[in-house]
């Protein structure tokens, strides 16, 4: 059990790193593509702009509390 | 053809900066306490990390490529981006730098002062640390070369790619004979992390059905993109760092 949580973690810590609001985020954006992209929307701008949003906005953040 | 060098670059880069870090460790430990169990410890770490990127790169190269652009690409942006968040808090001052020589003497000072493990010929405590530290920063390069390979049916570059970074860093350790600090480390990571989160928007795109302008050559647009707000950013940290603590940032 503990082993499969220290993998787990180490997972976690790897993919999502500490701060998960970036990863929860960069999932939306993923899916708000798909969903245009899938109502025939082109969505090739939105990502790009996600991106550069969450990560200034996660960057901001760290910095207030630095 | 283009996007083969951005690949074999990319991946390079990402690899070198990893085994960078992997030989500081592994100098420290074999400095102090001998070689044969460090590289003994070096060498199976070595062996898993082939075993993982044999095993998981055919693998991968067997799911349709439209699911495998989107997963792959999702675990790359959430990847990249916290590369880049950290080489951006790193370039601004808000996170120290990562300092080789400064690791290095703090390896070296733990196995120094760690107790003799030696059993059956090997010192443990050698190739534990050795094994960890290879394997640790060696799993990120198996897992880039996966995905940049997988995602682009060229593991086989990817993995030269790889290879022959982790083969410079090596000669340039033996030739240096220390911790390699004059590689400009912290720029590098930044280069990596605009890298690895253009390639994550990119494939994640295409996955989720994107029909990027330009086709691969969009691939160079979002570099460039990404590269201007990652270094705005810097810039407006670095501001309001001096903003707020004018006396400590001025010396």
């Amino acid at each position: 059990m503990r082993y499969l949580r220290s993998f787990g973690r180490f997972w976690w810590d790897f993919v999502v790193g500490d701060d998960w609001r970036v990863a929860a985020a960069l999932a939306g954006a993923l899916a708000l593509t798909w969903l245009l992209e899938h109502e025939g929307i082109s969505a090739w701008w939105l990502l790009p702009l996600a991106v550069a949003a969450i990560l200034a906005e996660s960057v901001r953040r760290e910095a207030r509390r630095g | 053809m283009s996007s083969d060098v951005i690949l074999f670059f990319a991946t390079f880069l990402a690899s070198g900066v990893e085994a960078v870090e992997a030989l500081t460790i592994v100098l420290a430990v074999g400095v102090v306490r001998g070689w044969r169990s460090t590289l003994v410890g070096v060498g199976a770490a070595s062996l898993v990390l082939v075993a993982v990127i044999a095993a998981l790169g055919p693998a991968l190269q067997n799911i349709p490529i439209g699911t495998l652009r989107f997963v792959v690409g999702a675990l790359l942006l959430a990847f990249g981006v916290q590369w880049l968040r950290k080489a951006v808090l790193r370039a601004s001052g808000y996170k120290p730098l990562h300092d080789e020589a400064e690791a290095f003497l703090r390896e070296r000072e733990e196995a120094r002062s760690a107790g003799g493990a030696e059993k059956a010929g090997m010192d443990w405590y050698s190739f534990t640390v050795a094994f960890k530290g290879v394997l640790l920063e060696g799993l990120e390069v198996a897992f880039i070369v996966v995905t940049f390979g997988a995602t682009k049916g060229r593991l086989g570059l990817a993995t030269a790619a790889a290879a022959s970074a982790a083969l410079v860093v090596i000669v340039a350790g033996v030739v240096v004979r220390g911790p390699l600090e004059r590689v400009p480390e912290n720029t590098l990571k930044f280069a990596v992390g605009i890298m690895l989160t253009s390639f994550g928007i990119f494939w994640g795109g295409e996955g989720a059905g994107v029909d990027w302008p330009g086709g691969d050559v969009a691939i160079l647009g979002i570099i460039g993109f990404i590269g201007v707000v990652s270094l705005a950013l810097v810039r407006a940290l670095r501001r309001r760092r001096v903003a707020l603590r004018p006396a400590e940032v001025g010396g």
